[in-house]
């Protein structure tokens, strides 16, 4: 097996929590964070069921310490939350002691305040300061300015594939020797942007989500922001660093079958996932648990489920659950909140459910864990796929 | 670190960059502080059902990405990488002001599905069959930077590979126009050529694409070596000054093996001071270049330098309208390039003749 | 009937951006998915909004649309029956 990447720090905030342990003791109450949108102006707020962080602008402003004439957007706010959490998990006083990098996904960036200013900007100029603040460059820019990091810098916007592949990134320019240390993840804020977006695509459900269902009827969209901090061993070993897991395994396919849709197949998922075990030197067996991307849209499941058939066999189908019920889909953060899932399964050997599940699908035999339970892991692969084809596997392990 | 070669590159530009048998002969004086690209015959490059869906952006990538796998002579590349910094911004704000005046009713799904900022990336992937690595970098002006640095690491690990990387980026009727009221574009309209000599704060802006094959081996298509790229979120220009220096110095060189600079000039008076220290101290005595009088600045503006630098070491000249001193250099061997946009996302890069 | 017919043709066509294509060369009976006018899941949902925002019917399932999305002739003949505008 490879030796990977230490990973020595995580922070999160998600509609199940501000921190990682609140987000722990969510999943390991089994208490999930869907429920009706109360932050944020939409036609919608009685149609669709979201997991939402339930504080306002106004509470992350104040918690950051913003001054009046910041330009932070709701992506960016809860972005420098997490990566702050992540850092001082990581026991990282001094940013600048090494070569840090900050590498962050996100695929809506600040169109929360686009979207409040955009028709007032000609007649507002104290709004203008927020039209730069779209981007999702910008995005990352804030909160890397905000922990002080002015080296490399760069934003990954693969949909909602985003922050694996930033994570992916961040492992690789750690063993190639670019960098000494560099915080990856993702964040992305509920937007109406992506609300109406998924909308369009009739793939929202209108109840809690139910992923790997037979019924499902679609997606939670959700919000979130999730970091890790991953370092080389030399400054591992320097500082005598506790070690919460390593990044063993990552790879990125592609689908190349729609624009949005997933193949039937899963051919994108099949190959990230046998690359990723290939990157890991371990094989498809040494997996002992899977957190699914499992968006519980009628299309995702069934493409996942057919690659996961194709990479395990359906009758060795390691235990697997998909987080997303207690989340909603984080988009861009997916993959970085589930990989702080993951370590924390890795850290208290638990497997957090697959809440909602009821019936099995027709397609094949796999049905995912849906209790709490205790398991001895050493080795967790982790899937985000995304629009435009794009299929991110990770492997994490003890 | 492996060897990281330019095997084919293609533009689109504000001016006409798409025949290979020109370089910059003929220049467009443009009259706009908002002005759009040159465009090729996109039906010669995509089919018209594919087309019918694809924003200017889309079609820009996709042809320039056909472009230079053709000029590369590979058919099907081992990873995509594409950077830009606003995405699809037209189809962006369509699905926005379609959310703001029917208050959130009667949308479509199509302008969402291509306003996501990996549209490109996904396209080039899905018109090529290509299940490979495929990943898209939105950071600001070193967003096609950036890119170039993934490849370069991946090459590093996998030196068998053939890498498509691109940068695109797109003018879009009203959110460019926003850029006039947070002063990034000048407000009235100028005569474009004259930009460098501007007084004013803020510059102009167009759209543009640039598709390069990278690869650690040499071809007999081979345009052109990077030796190096780097990349820092935000940065003094005495600090900018020092990382040149460093930077050069890590390849064995010294400034004076700099045969001319490629500067991001963009006729800002609040931030070309980035440059105009450099021009002043280190490459006093060195052939300057700019080219944003031509081509506008946008987010992936800076990729038009590394094709600058292609078909300089190809011809073996100058075009005059880009230079800015009175020095011309003997030869040009080694080209550096040097951009930054508001002080902040500043990239370095070194390119080699072949 | 027939003023229904030519004037989906119309609003497909404006719709779904198929620059190419003239109304003379859609048949009534042309299968619009598939071998005939060769449209996509994206279409479907495209003319899904079509008949929200034109003629005031509300599809609560995309599958729900392969049906009426069969042909112009059955398009017209599902709108005409339950239009509510």
């Amino acid at each position: 097996m490879s030796k990977g990447i230490a990973i020595t720090g995580m922070g999160i905030i998600s509609s199940i929590g501000n921190t990682v342990e609140e987000n722990f003791n969510a999943l390991k109450s089994v208490s999930h964070g869907i429920s009706r949108i109360e932050m944020l102006e939409t036609r919608h707020k009685d149609e669709i069921m979201v997991g939402e962080i339930k504080k306002s602008n106004q509470d992350l402003i104040e918690q950051l310490g913003l001054e009046p004439s910041h330009c932070f957007s709701r992506t960016a706010m809860i972005g420098a939350i997490a990566a702050k959490e992540a850092l001082q998990n990581a026991d990282v006083s001094d940013v600048n002691d090494y070569r840090t990098g900050f590498i962050s996904g996100t695929s809506v960036g600040g169109m929360d305040t686009t979207e409040r200013h955009y028709l007032g900007y000609p007649e507002t100029p104290k709004y203008r300061r927020f039209i730069e603040a779209q981007h999702a460059g910008f995005t990352t820019q804030s909160i890397s300015d905000y922990l002080g990091i002015n080296g490399y810098v760069s934003t990954i916007s693969t949909a909602c594939s985003s922050a694996a592949n930033a994570i992916m990134l961040g492992a690789r320019m750690i063993r190639a020797g670019q960098l000494d240390r560099v915080i990856v993840g993702g964040t992305d804020a509920l937007s109406k942007f992506t609300i109406n977006g998924f909308g369009t695509l009739m793939i929202l459900s209108d109840e809690e989500c139910t992923p790997f269902d037979d019924n499902r009827k679609g997606l939670n969209l959700g919000e979130a922001a999730a970091y890790l901090v991953l370092e080389s061993d030399e400054v591992v070993e320097k500082s005598s660093k506790k070690i919460l897991g390593r990044v063993t395994g990552w790879a990125n396919a592609n689908d190349a079958y729609h624009q949005t849709a997933s193949s039937s197949n899963g051919e994108g998922a099949y190959l990230a996932m046998k690359e990723a075990l290939k990157v890991a030197n371990i094989s498809a067996e040494d997996i002992d648990y899977v957190n699914a991307h499992g968006t519980a849209t009628p299309n995702n499941d069934l493409s996942e489920g057919v690659a996961m058939t194709r990479i395990f066999g359906e009758d060795n189908m390691p235990v697997f659950s998909s987080t997303k019920a207690f989340t909603g889909h984080t988009l861009a953060a997916a993959g970085s909140v589930e990989a702080v899932y993951s370590l924390l399964s890795l850290r208290d050997d638990l497997i957090f459910p697959n809440l909602n599940f009821k019936t099995q699908m027709k397609e094949f035999s796999l049905v995912p864990q849906t209790e709490l339970i205790s398991k001895g892991m050493n080795t967790i692969l982790s899937n985000s796929f995304g629009f435009g084809g794009n299929c991110s596997t990770l492997i994490f392990t003890k | 670190m492996s060897n990281c070669y330019i095997n084919g590159i293609a533009s689109i530009s504000a001016q006409p960059t798409t025949d290979p048998d020109t370089f910059l002969d003929e220049v467009i004086h443009h009259k706009e502080s908002i002005f759009r690209s040159h465009d090729p015959n996109y039906k010669e490059f995509i089919k018209p059902a594919a087309m019918r869906r694809m924003s200017k952006s889309v079609k820009m990538g996709v042809t320039t990405a056909t472009m230079a796998l053709n000029n590369s002579g590979i058919e099907m590349p081992d990873a995509i990488i594409t950077g830009t910094g606003m995405g699809c911004k037209q189809d962006s704000e369509k699905f926005l002001e379609n959310i703001l005046h029917n208050d959130e009713q009667f949308l479509t799904p199509t302008l969402f599905i291509q306003s996501t900022h990996n549209t490109v990336g996904g396209q080039v992937a899905l018109g090529l069959g290509c299940k490979a690595y495929n990943v898209t970098y939105v950071q600001g002006a070193a967003s096609f930077e950036v890119s170039i640095k993934d490849a370069q690491l991946m090459l590093s690990e996998s030196p068998e590979k053939n890498i498509l990387v691109g940068g695109i980026d797109e003018v879009a009727k009203n959110s460019t126009l926003l850029h006039k009221l947070d002063g990034q574009i000048k407000e009235d309209d100028i005569d474009v050529i004259k930009l460098l000599d501007s007084k004013t704060s803020g510059t102009v802006t167009s759209e543009g694409a640039i598709f390069m094959v990278l690869g650690a081996e040499k071809t007999d298509k081979t345009l052109a070596k990077i030796i190096d790229v780097e990349t820092r979120s935000s940065a003094t220009p005495n600090e900018i000054k020092t990382d040149i220096e460093k930077f050069v110095a890590r390849q064995g060189l010294s400034i004076q093996d700099i045969d001319a600079v490629i500067l991001g000039n963009n006729g800002d008076v609040e931030h070309d001071h980035y440059y105009k220290s450099l021009q002043s101290s280190i490459f006093s005595n060195t052939e300057q270049l700019c080219y944003k009088h031509l081509t506008g600045d946008y987010p992936v503006a800076s990729s038009f330098g590394f094709w600058l630098g292609t078909r300089i070491f190809d011809t073996n000249k100058v075009p005059s309208v880009l230079k800015v001193n009175d020095i011309s250099a003997k030869g040009y061997n080694t080209i550096l390039l040097y951009n930054q946009y508001l002080g902040k996302n500043h990239s370095i890069a070194l390119l080699q003749r072949c | 009937m027939a003023e229904l017919q030519e004037e989906l043709k119309e609003k497909i066509i404006e719709q779904l951006s198929l620059e190419d294509v003239e109304v003379s060369e859609i048949g009534n009976d042309d299968p619009l998915f598939g071998d005939g006018l060769g449209l996509d899941s994206i279409d479907a949902l495209e003319l899904i909004v079509l008949l929200e925002k034109d003629y005031g019917i509300k599809l609560k399932d995309p599958k729900e649309g392969k049906a009426i999305f069969e042909s112009i002739n059955v398009m017209a003949d599902y709108i005409s029956k339950n239009r509510t505008k």
